[in-house]
C-alpha cells in the first residue's frame, strides 16, 4: 500500500475531492498547513514598511490506497491541483506497512 | 447668548470627546492582539484623569487672566470658580462652562495622542504618572500660549484655529522624545509586528474624521459662516490626504493600502486644524494633499532613522502639525478668517507661525525629557521583558482581549 500525501493551494481542494472521486478515491484526510517552496511567502505592506510573510496557507491531502492504484491518483491530484503557476504544491508517495480498521480490526488493504 | 450657538457648541463638545476613544480603537487595532487593551486603555482612562485636573486647576492654568508674560494663566479659575452659566471672557454667546467644557476635550485627545509613541511597553503606572505631569507642564503652558488670555503667541499673532501648535506639534515633539527615550520594543526589525485588526482601525479613523468636524468647525465656538468654511475644507483636506497618501504608496510601494488611506485621512486632517477658519477649499485641497504625501514620507523615513514610534505620532501629528502651521501663514487670507498669509502678500504672518512651531517644538521637547528622565528614575517606564512578552494585556490589567471559545 502507499500513502499519497500531496500539499496543494486551498482553492484546489474540491477539484481534487471530484477528481479523485471519479477515479473511485472515497476517503481522504485534509489538514490545513503552512509552508513555503520555492515560490517563497508574500509581501504585507503596513505604513511604508514591508514584512515578508514566509509561511503560506497550504492544504495537505492524504490519502492511502493499493500500490497498483498509486500512479494514478498521483496523476489525477497533479492534474486537478495544477494551475501552471508557481507554489501549486508537491505530491509525495510514501510506502506504508499496514492499515488498521477501528472499528472492525479489519487489516491491510481491506482495511481501506 | 445665543441658543443656536449654544447648541452647536454642545455638539461640538461630544464630537470632540467622541475622538478620544476613536483613537483609542484607531491605536488598539495597529498594535499586537495582546497589547490591544492596554492601548485602549491608554486613551481611555485619559478621559477620565484630565477630566479631573481640569476642574481642579488645568483651565485656569490654560484659560485664567495671565499671571504677566504671557506664559501661564493665573489662579482665577481654580475649581473653576465663577466658570458657570453666565457668559465668560472667550465667547460673547455660550455659557463659560461650555466654553471650558469644550476645551477639556482637547486636553482630553493630547496625551492621549502622545500614546501611539510608546505603546507595546510602557507601564501603566508610569504612563498615568507622565500623562499628570505632561498635561499639567507642557499642555497646560502651550495652550495658555496659543489661545489663553494675554498669552503670548497669541499676542504675537500667531494662527492656531483648531490646535496644529497646541495639540499636533506639541503631542509630536513629546512623541518623538518618548520613542528615543523609552526605546525600541522587544524584537523590533526582526519580529512581525503588523497590526492585529485593521477594520479596528479604519473604523477608529472614522470616528475621528466624524470628530474633527467638532474639533474644527467648533473652534469657531459659534454656529456661524467660519464654522461653515471650517468644516468643509476639513472635509476636503481629510479626503485630498487619504487619495494622495495612497497614491504616493502605490507608486514607491507597488500598492495601495487600507491603512494608508486612514493614515492619509488623519495626516489631512492633522494639517488642516491650525488653518480651519483662515483658508478656503482650494487652499484645502493643497494642505490635506501635501500631507499626506509629507506624512507618508516621514513614516518611511522613521524606519531609516531607526526609532521605535510604535504606531506613527512623529510622523503623522509631528510632520502633519508643522506642515499645517506653516500652512496657516502660507494660505491664510481674509476673506476667511481676517488674516493674509505670505501668498496673500503678508510674509510676516508666515515668520510668526515658524516663530509658534519652533517654539511649541522646543519646549515640548524639553520638558517632555525632563519629565522622563524622573519618572524613569521614580518609577521606571518600561515593563520588564518577560512582561513585555505576555503583552500588556496580561501583565498590565490581567486581562484578554479575545477570547476564542
Amino acid at each position: 500500500m502507499k500513502k499519497i500525501e500531496a500539499i496543494i493551494k486551498p482553492f484546489k481542494v474540491d477539484d481534487i475531492k471530484e477528481a479523485l472521486n471519479e477515479i473511485g478515491i472515497k476517503g481522504m484526510t485534509l489538514t490545513e498547513v503552512k509552508g513555503y517552496g520555492r515560490q517563497k511567502g508574500h509581501k504585507e505592506i503596513y505604513r511604508g514598511a514591508e514584512y515578508v510573510v514566509d509561511f503560506i496557507p497550504k492544504v495537505r491531502i492524504e490519502v492511502v490506497v493499493e500500490d497498483e492504484q498509486a500512479e494514478q491518483v498521483v496523476g489525477t491530484i497533479r492534474e486537478a491541483a495544477n494551475t501552471g503557476k508557481i507554489g501549486d504544491g508537491k505530491i509525495f508517495v510514501i510506502p506504508v506497512e499496514d492499515v488498521v480498521r477501528v472499528r472492525t480490526g479489519e487489516r491491510g488493504p481491506e482495511a481501506v | 447668548m445665543n441658543s443656536g450657538d449654544i447648541a452647536w457648541m454642545l455638539c461640538a463638545s461630544a464630537m470632540v470627546l467622541f475622538m478620544t476613544p476613536g483613537l483609542a480603537i484607531f491605536y488598539g487595532g495597529l498594535v499586537r492582539s495582546k497589547n490591544v487593551l492596554g492601548t485602549i486603555m491608554h486613551s481611555f482612562i485619559i478621559m477620565g484623569v484630565v477630566s479631573i485636573m481640569w476642574v481642579l486647576y488645568g483651565y485656569t492654568m490654560a484659560f485664567g487672566p495671565d499671571l504677566g508674560g504671557g506664559l501661564l494663566g493665573g489662579a482665577k479659575y481654580l475649581g473653576l470658580s465663577g466658570v458657570g452659566a453666565d457668559i465668560g471672557p472667550y465667547s460673547d454667546t455660550i455659557p463659560h462652562i461650555l466654553f471650558c467644557a469644550f476645551q477639556l476635550m482637547f486636553a482630553v485627545i493630547t496625551p492621549a495622542l502622545i500614546t501611539g509613541a510608546f505603546a507595546e511597553r510602557m507601564k501603566f503606572s508610569a504612563f498615568l504618572a507622565f500623562t499628570i505631569l505632561w498635561t499639567t507642564l507642557v499642555y497646560f503652558p502651550v495652550c495658555h500660549w496659543v489661545w489663553g488670555d494675554g498669552g503670548w503667541l497669541g499676542a504675537m499673532g500667531a494662527l492656531d484655529f483648531a490646535g496644529g501648535t497646541v495639540i499636533h506639534i506639541n503631542s509630536g515633539a513629546a512623541a518623538l522624545v518618548c520613542a528615543l527615550f523609552l526605546g525600541k520594543r522587544k524584537g523590533y526589525g526582526t519580529d512581525q509586528m503588523h497590526p492585529h485588526n485593521l477594520p479596528l482601525t479604519i473604523f477608529g479613523a472614522g470616528v475621528l474624521w466624524f470628530g474633527w468636524f467638532g474639533f474644527n468647525a467648533g473652534s469657531a465656538l459659534a454656529a456661524d459662516g467660519t464654522a461653515s468654511m471650517a468644516l468643509f475644507v476639513t472635509q476636503v483636506a481629510a479626503g485630498t490626504g487619504a487619495v494622495l497618501w495612497i497614491i504616493a504608496e502605490w507608486i514607491y510601494q507597488g500598492k495601495p493600502t487600507t491603512l494608508g488611506a486612514a493614515s492619509g485621512a488623519v495626516a489631512g486632517l492633522v494639517a488642516i486644524t491650525p488653518a480651519a477658519g483662515f483658508v478656503g477649499p482650494v487652499a484645502s485641497i493643497i494642505i490635506g494633499g501635501v500631507a499626506g504625501v509629507l506624512c507618508y514620507g516621514a513614516v518611511v523615513m522613521k524606519g531609516k532613522l531607526g526609532y521605535d514610534d510604535a504606531l506613527d505620532v512623529v510622523g503623522i501629528h509631528g510632520v502633519g502639525g508643522l506642515w499645517g502651521a506653516l500652512a496657516t501663514g502660507l494660505f491664510a487670507a481674509e476673506v476667511y478668517g481676517g488674516v493674509n498669509g505670505l501668498f496673500y502678500g503678508n510674509a510676516n504672518q508666515f515668520v510668526i507661525q515658524g516663530i509658534g512651531a519652533v517654539a511649541a517644538i522646543a519646549y515640548s521637547l524639553i520638558l517632555t525629557a525632563i519629565i522622563l528622565k524622573v519618572l524613569d528614575a521614580v518609577l521606571g517606564l518600561r515593563v520588564d521583558d518577560e512582561e513585555e512578552y505576555q503583552g500588556l494585556d496580561v501583565s498590565q490589567h490581567s486581562e484578554v482581549g479575545y477570547r476564542i471559545v
